[in-house]
């Protein structure tokens, strides 16, 4: 698959905004380093011209952006999905989030997003500049040395274990679609499921005890799209703010992962931007494993409007107490 | 001066371990952590822990203390745990300027007990410097990462771990590991220094000028147009303000225990949607106004009340923990004051 490069998008969005099919245009902007790209509202095509990026560090998930910026302003807004962002685009079209019609979609291929702390692991701190090779990244630092890295050793956890490299949206298609891939992502759950009850508790318990409750995870996450979050309500006597107690903070994440059930689509933002590198995807994994088991397959996000078997009601769906029993 | 070699430095830590409690950055598989030291446990060489070394002396979560209620009858119990003297070990430079501006905060009057208490239990190890990250940018506030404040500074060589005291604090603690170190001059600290201060000079954010910020600035960046796109992208989150260093915002609630009450403190994030929620309602809005506040704060209003100073030290964590990406080297260029802007 060609990659796709960062001037073939430049040009697309100015081609957009300058025939007026879109007033603005969601997009990575440089930062300070090669890695750090914000995510920006470009308002015409001298900004994209200035300050659009696309690179191997484009990992940011679009989708929940369109909530808030289809509600303002006129006309249409460009957004760029790769294949893992339009599942996310479709649940939340899926739930009535937002206008379908002020939106316009490019779907771009993706070879996978590489993640700057792997890049740290394996060549160090001070870093002054990455650019990309074929498929590796050069990397230059403070100390004069440039190092080579295979973007395959220093890819995102998701995107290691990528589910697809098919757009299930879009109105516009960027280079060839890919297909839906075979993964090993329950592979780590798998791990979990065959621990005992208290090796599984005590690895839980390591890794949300570093939990520092910025609500990075919720923030971040397309599913988790509640006007007023109750972990928000001062009033709820769950506020967000004390981690007052080891099953407080279990509590925390594990409601949070009920409550996504059956509509995450496995995107992995919440593990990407956890300050505390906590596995947090490995709940939600959980969960849609647990659905596949006892539903049959099922991906969220896959089919817009698709109807999640946790609120979809048939004469074949499992017994509660069979599902309470797989343990035994 | 002191010095032991890096081999003897095991014996060092013993020993600070068998008087009191003994706390340093060691390796986790997710970075480097504060963690009490045990025997096996080496010192980091990381630069940012995940969390900063704040937590000491201004916990996440505390309780200040309870109620008792029979009848009439209301019990006021101090539940406070009178601390022990601790060592924390291997403080970077940053992190050990985020105590003198904490200091200012909760040490002023009215005193802040016990946050004091923990303080006057402390004695701070510091560690220079040698490979900085190119997220580092303490120099754009004076602090000076080859030669770290603290109650003793220490630099680490490629054979040895040398160690002076700042203070009476500092020469008990040097007394106290005397049989352990050797008197020895400055040479080779004097060389490491000089070479860091050649790559520090290199940095990337090492020209980020301050400048334009500082004392009596509200007017003139309050409503500045580029508050706007900065805080567009932000999701609200308090990642920023838990992992810096000086961010010492906090609330204080009470929890109903069913038979009394837990008046406990937690940090609180100005990022949140309820943060200083009153009787009448909330007094910022919008995520701009929420964001703004934050760096206003860091950049403008902690030096307006405290003679000048920045309310940040440059440790570069919300570089490189903000989910987006969006940082106050970022502000401090859209802002102005910067070349290329």
């Amino acid at each position: 698959m060609q990659k796709i490069t960062c001037e073939s998008l430049i040009e697309k969005a100015c081609e957009l905004i300058e025939n007026g099919t879109v007033s603005r245009v969601i997009g990575w902007k440089k930062g300070e380093f090669d890695y750090d790209l914000t995510p920006a509202v470009f308002a015409n095509a001298d900004e994209i011209k200035k300050n659009f990026i696309y690179n191997d560090f484009s990992g940011a998930n679009f989708s929940k952006y369109l909530i808030k910026e289809t509600r303002k302003g006129e006309g249409k807004v460009l957004v760029f999905l790769k294949p893992c962002d339009t599942y996310s685009f479709n649940q939340l079209l899926t739930e009535h989030r937002f206008d379908r019609e002020k939106v316009y979609a490019v779907g771009i291929p993706c070879e996978g997003m590489a993640d700057i702390a792997k890049v740290k692991a394996a060549v160090g701190d001070g870093i002054l500049k990455i650019t990309s090779e074929g498929d590796e990244l050069i990397v230059e630092n403070l100390y004069g040395d440039v190092n080579k890295v295979k973007l395959a050793d220093v890819l995102a956890e998701r995107c290691v274990n990528c589910k697809s490299k098919k757009h299930t949206a879009y109105d516009e298609l960027m280079g060839e679609d890919g297909e839906i891939l075979d993964n090993n992502r329950f592979d780590e759950v798998e791990k979990l499921e065959n621990m005992t009850e208290d090796e599984r508790f005590a690895f839980w318990q390591n890794e949300l005890s570093r939990c520092i409750r910025c609500n990075a995870c919720r923030d971040v996450c397309p599913a988790c799209t509640c006007e007023k979050c109750v972990f928000d309500n001062p009033k709820s006597g769950v506020e967000n703010k004390a981690i007052a107690d080891s099953f407080e903070e279990k509590m925390f994440h594990i409601i949070r992962a009920f409550h996504v059930a059956g509509r995450c689509t496995d995107c992995g933002e919440c593990s990407r931007v956890c300050p505390q590198n906590i596995p947090l995807h490995l709940l939600n994994r959980k969960f849609i494993k647990d659905i596949n088991t006892f539903y049959g397959e099922y991906q969220a996000g896959e089919v817009e409007g698709s109807r999640a078997p946790l609120v979809n009601y048939t004469e074949e769906d499992i017994e509660p107490n069979d599902a309470v029993k797989r343990e035994e | 001066m002191r010095k032991c070699s890096l081999n003897s430095l095991n014996a060092v830590f013993e020993k600070l371990a068998n008087d009191s409690a003994l706390y340093m950055p060691v390796d986790g598989d997710k970075g480097a952590d504060y963690k009490k030291w045990e025997m096996g446990d080496e010192l980091s060489s990381a630069l940012n822990t995940n969390r900063s070394a704040k937590d000491f002396f201004f916990p996440q979560t505390e309780n200040l203390m309870e109620f008792k209620v029979s009848g009439k009858e209301i019990e006021v119990i101090d539940t406070r745990d009178e601390k022990e003297d601790f060592v924390v070990f291997g403080v970077r430079a940053c992190d050990a300027k985020s105590f003198d501006i904490l200091d200012t905060v909760f040490l002023s009057e009215p005193c802040d007990s016990y946050y004091a208490n923990r303080r006057e239990h402390a004695t701070i190890v510091t560690l220079a410097c040698t490979r900085p990250s190119e997220t580092c940018f303490c120099n754009v506030f004076g602090i000076d990462a080859t030669k770290p404040t603290g109650d003793v500074t220490c630099w680490k060589t490629a054979d040895d771990m040398y160690f002076e005291a700042n203070n009476e604090k500092g020469k008990a603690f040097i007394e106290k590991i005397a049989d352990l170190t050797e008197e020895c001059d400055s040479k080779a600290v004097e060389e490491q220094q000089a070479k860091t201060k050649e790559i520090l000079k290199k940095l990337p954010l090492a020209d980020l000028k301050t400048e334009k910020f500082g004392k009596d600035k509200t007017a003139e960046f309050f409503d500045a147009p580029e508050w706007r796109e900065l805080s567009t992208s932000c999701l609200g989150c308090g990642t920023c303000t838990y992992v810096c260093p000086t961010c010492q915002c906090y609330d204080i609630k009470d929890y109903d225990t069913g038979h009394g009450v837990i008046r406990f403190r937690c940090w609180d994030s100005c990022m949140y949607s309820e943060f200083t929620k009153m009787a009448h309602g909330n007094n910022r809005l919008s995520q701009l106004e929420r964001f703004r506040q934050r760096f206003m704060h860091k950049l403008v209003y902690y030096p307006t009340n405290n003679d000048g100073v920045f309310g940040c030290v440059g440790c570069g964590r919300c570089l490189a923990k903000c989910p987006i990406s969006m940082n106050i080297v970022k502000v401090m260029k859209a802002l102005g004051g910067n070349d290329g802007e």
